[in-house]
């Protein structure tokens, strides 16, 4: 397994506030990693930074082997990362055909208008927005909108998707659909790097786990070693623990 | 596309079917079907039986339809609010009238001069007011606009604050003014068909895409993969294009241009109330917007209040507009007739 | 810029140099009245995003007002000022509902186009009324006159009058319920609605605070210079620039912007013709913006 992403050494502050510092973890060709960690560990931090929202005030984000670092957001889009948000972003006034259209067509593979059609169709089957194509994307529910996220990142083709708490606002029933979902889209070959508060869910799905705190990564390992690690387990107090059940899997 | 079974007989025909293909697929859209219709109306109709005030009338109302559809695709598409798009538009003028008098060049030639020299000059500065949001934008362009009047009316080779005033001879290529009326008329009925092409053309291309992304959600469509600095010039740029060309001809039949009717920011404003009453993002709706706010506004425009009062009149519009109907006649149509929404743009 | 000159004997060099110390000082003085009206629209435009296009028609409004204050109702010039504020405050309230409240959640386009229109309406209105001949309103007030220079006393009471003001409006921020309220609602408005704040009262509120101190900028800036109806566009262009230079919704950065501009109109007006000011300004404005987005002092701050 190579590395398809690699972040390295990154800080990032906003006035006196340091968001990340010195954080470095990568992620492998096709493998699904998560990260978590309690709010304000800088986890939105780093998805920003790596798809280009902001530059980082150090280190490097390398995609591929090439060094990404402060490139804008419409370019990494154009290298291959897609991104699902935590707060949504559907084109309101666009149907949902139309949202992912502006994904394929601008996405990795740069498709022309005529040839989008049927790459949308195949995002949205995966993604189980088939029957809502021609509905306006503001009309959706919250878990239409957040398949709808997924549906667009999908129709750009990309190597890595970073999901971004995809399953917040979600019912017991929707999330183990986004579940089967996403583990569909990495049998496809994407790799995925997701931030997730859903422990149980976070903890089935990842072949590896990054933890954060403060800034930092506190931990890094497969599912069952990080749920066992003591500092881990402190920086969750007063937090949800992560309860043996969910990690069992 | 069905296959087709090899034979002689289709093999020889081929050549013709693949025009008759390309032909027949143009005319299966039917609303460029209704841009050539209106094209043909307009030059038709005042022809018809030689009705120079029709003409007239028409000529001003083809003018505002090319101003509003190029202007929709900035504003409409994008969404930028640009208050000074009547810069393009004096812009084309002065440089049209002053090739056409300075150094006789034809019309034709001076007026895609016009077009080409200020959408590139358009491009260049869009790259740079462009990275301005929202207001910041809007209030650039009005300063673009009276910084530009400003140095027009300074500049002596283009005649300084009383502008250019056209010599008589410059109709003669045309065969006389009388003639050359006509011929204007139809040069600007043509452009405005253009316009209306142009703007459809855009809105069902992935460059229109884009921009309707842009418009929606700026920094979704960013990281969505569009390049945004980019098509927001190329807007920009393009808008410009056609706006400055009708700019040339409009002044080449007015004969006169000077600094203040050419960067009239009250027309600027007007050629927004009118994409924003035939709603915003639509072709059709700017068309529609331009036709009856121009037609009103001539009849008002003879009556001693209107004159007094036009500034208020078409601020009361638009904010009547945004306020209970920001989604202009089209929305309206739309709302009562979902199916048009396919038929119409 | 007028109202102060050195006073003989000085030689020709100092004389310059003199005058151009002088001119600085007086640019500062008014800069900070260009900086009260700035917080009225940095004001709006931080507690509800929305950017305030007919700052500029309420500055021409405060100008009326002294005008017709003094002549109709025979005020005495700064009295005029509170009667201003009141005023102003009750007008940007019926701006608020009228041009303003249904376009708050919808796009940004809206708010702009709307707020625009509003501004066309008022201005075509005024030129109607007023026409676009000068009006003045002379304010005798004597100067002050040390080490050889001479102030203009109506320069010196409008800064003092601009601070004291932009103090009140710092006390009604920091120090009241209401400002409190104000400032939740800035901060973030659904929160503050499930905190119990009626946001939309809240949100008029401030809307009129902020036309009320465009309003009284537009009567102070009337004890100074005359004014037509359209004189409001160059000072909401000044306006832009300082709320850009001190950062949005921060109102003590818009009133040292303010002073900022003041003293570069000081050290520029001597040697150039007034009619190049405004394109100056807009250059400087486009420049600013590009460079700085968030403001010169959120710049220098990180």
């Amino acid at each position: 397994m190579t590395d398809l992403l690699e972040v390295a050494g990154v800080k990032k502050h906003f006035g006196g506030v340091t968001a990340v510092h010195d954080l470095s973890f990568t992620v492998r060709d096709s493998e699904i990693l998560g990260v978590i960690g309690p709010n304000g560990a800088g986890k939105s931090t780093v998805f920003n930074v790596i798809n280009g929202v902001y530059p980082p005030d150090e280190g490097r984000i390398v995609f591929k082997g090439q060094d990404i670092t402060g490139e804008p957001a419409y370019r990494v889009a154009r290298r291959g990362i897609a991104r699902a948000h935590q707060i949504v972003q559907p084109l309101a006034t666009m149907t949902v055909l139309e949202n992912c259209t502006v994904g394929a067509c601008f996405g990795r593979e740069n498709l022309p208008l005529a040839r989008a059609q049927e790459v949308v169709r195949e995002a949205a089957e995966i993604v189980g927005l088939t029957d809502r194509l021609d509905q306006l994307a503001g009309q959706l529910t919250t878990a239409g909108k957040k398949r709808l996220e997924l549906a667009r990142a999908l129709s750009a083709h990309p190597e890595l998707l970073l999901l971004d708490e995809v399953l917040a606002g979600l019912n017991p029933t929707e999330i183990e659909r986004m579940i089967a979902v996403i583990r569909r889209i990495r049998d496809r070959g994407i790799a995925i790097l997701m931030i997730e508060h859903v422990m149980r869910a976070i903890m089935s799905l990842s072949d590896r786990i990054v933890v954060l705190n403060l800034g930092g990564k506190l931990a890094e390992g497969t599912p069952q070693s990080v749920a066992r690690n003591p500092d881990v387990i402190a920086a969750y107090l007063g937090e949800a623990e992560p309860t043996p059940a969910g990690m069992v899997h | 596309m069905t296959a087709q079974e090899s034979s002689p007989a289709v093999e020889v025909a081929a050549p013709r079917s693949k025009a008759r293909e390309w032909f027949g697929a143009i005319l299966r859209q039917p609303f460029i079907c209704l841009i050539a219709l209106v094209g043909v109306a307009f030059a038709i109709l005042p022809l018809w039986d030689d009705n120079v005030q029709l003409r007239e009338s028409l000529l001003l109302a083809a003018v505002y339809i090319t101003l509003a559809s190029n202007l929709n695709i900035v504003l409409g598409y994008a969404g930028y609010v640009n208050f000074g798009n009547i810069v393009f538009f004096g812009l084309g003028g002065y440089v049209c009238i002053y090739l056409v008098n300075e150094w006789q060049w034809p019309l034709a030639a001076a007026a895609v001069t016009a077009g080409i020299s200020v959408s590139l000059l358009a491009l260049v500065f869009g790259l740079g007011i462009l990275r301005l949001r929202g207001a910041f934008f809007a209030l650039a362009t009005i300063g673009v606009n009276e910084a530009v009047k400003a140095f027009v009316a300074n500049f002596e080779p283009w005649g300084g604050a009383t502008g250019i005033y056209l010599s008589l001879d410059v109709y003669e290529p045309l065969g006389g003014p009388g003639q050359a009326l006509w011929i204007v008329y139809f040069l600007i009925v043509a452009v405005m068909a253009a316009s209306l092409f142009l703007s459809y053309a855009i809105k069902t291309s992935k460059f229109g895409l884009g921009l309707l992304a842009i418009g929606e959600n700026e920094d979704a469509a960013a990281v969505l993969g569009v390049n945004t600095p980019r098509y927001k010039a190329l807007a920009y740029s393009v808008s410009a294009f056609l706006t400055a060309i009708v700019g040339g001809l409009y002044f080449f039949k007015t004969g006169i241009i000077e600094p203040g009717g050419a960067f009239d920011l009250t027309r600027s404003i007007e050629a927004i109330v009118m994409v924003m009453l035939g709603g915003i993002g639509t072709v059709t709706g700017a068309a529609l917007g331009a036709f009856f706010y121009e037609e009103v506004r001539g009849v008002l425009l003879t009556t001693e209040v209107f004159s007094h009062f036009q500034l208020v009149i078409a601020g009361l519009l638009l904010l009547v507009i945004v306020l209970f109907a920001p989604a202009g006649l089209m929305g309206f149509v739309y709302k009562r007739w979902p199916r048009m929404r396919r038929l119409l743009q | 810029m007028e109202g102060c000159s050195p006073s003989p004997p000085f030689s020709a060099g100092a004389f310059q140099v003199a005058g151009i110390i002088a001119s600085i000082i007086d640019g500062v003085l008014v800069g900070a009245v260009y900086g009260l009206a700035a917080m009225g629209l940095t004001l709006i435009w931080g507690v509800m995003n929305v950017i305030n296009l007919t700052h500029g028609a309420m500055i021409v409004l405060g100008m009326f007002a002294l005008y017709f204050l003094t002549t109709g109702l025979g005020l005495p010039p700064y009295g005029a000022v509170p009667v201003t504020i009141g005023l102003g405050f009750v007008f940007g309230v019926l701006v608020y509902w009228i041009a303003v409240h249904r376009v708050i959640g919808r796009a940004h386009l809206m708010s702009l186009l709307s707020t625009f229109a509003m501004n066309m309406v008022l201005i075509g209105l005024g030129t109607a009324l007023f026409s676009t001949s000068p009006y003045n309103v002379p304010v005798p007030l004597s100067g002050l006159t040390w080490k050889g220079y001479t102030f203009t006393g109506t320069h010196i009471m409008a800064a003092v009058l601009a601070l004291v003001i932009a103090g009140l409006l710092y006390l009604l921020l920091y120090r009241t319920r209401i400002g409190k309220a104000i400032r939740a609602v800035a901060d973030n408005r659904d929160a503050a609605e499930l905190n119990g704040i009626p946001t939309t009262q809240v949100l008029s509120f401030a809307f009129g605070l902020g036309v009320a101190l465009a309003g009284v900028s537009g009567t102070l800036i009337a004890t100074l210079f005359p004014f037509t109806v359209l004189s409001g566009g160059a000072y909401e262009l000044k306006s832009f620039i300082v709320t850009v230079l001190g950062g949005l919704g921060n109102p003590a950065g818009a009133l040292m912007g303010g002073v900022a501009l003041g003293l570069i109109e000081g050290v520029t007006t001597p040697f150039m013709p007034v009619s190049w000011v405004p394109i100056i300004e807009f250059v400087l404005f486009v420049f600013v913006l590009i460079l700085f987005p968030r403001g010169i002092f959120a710049f220098a701050r990180s």
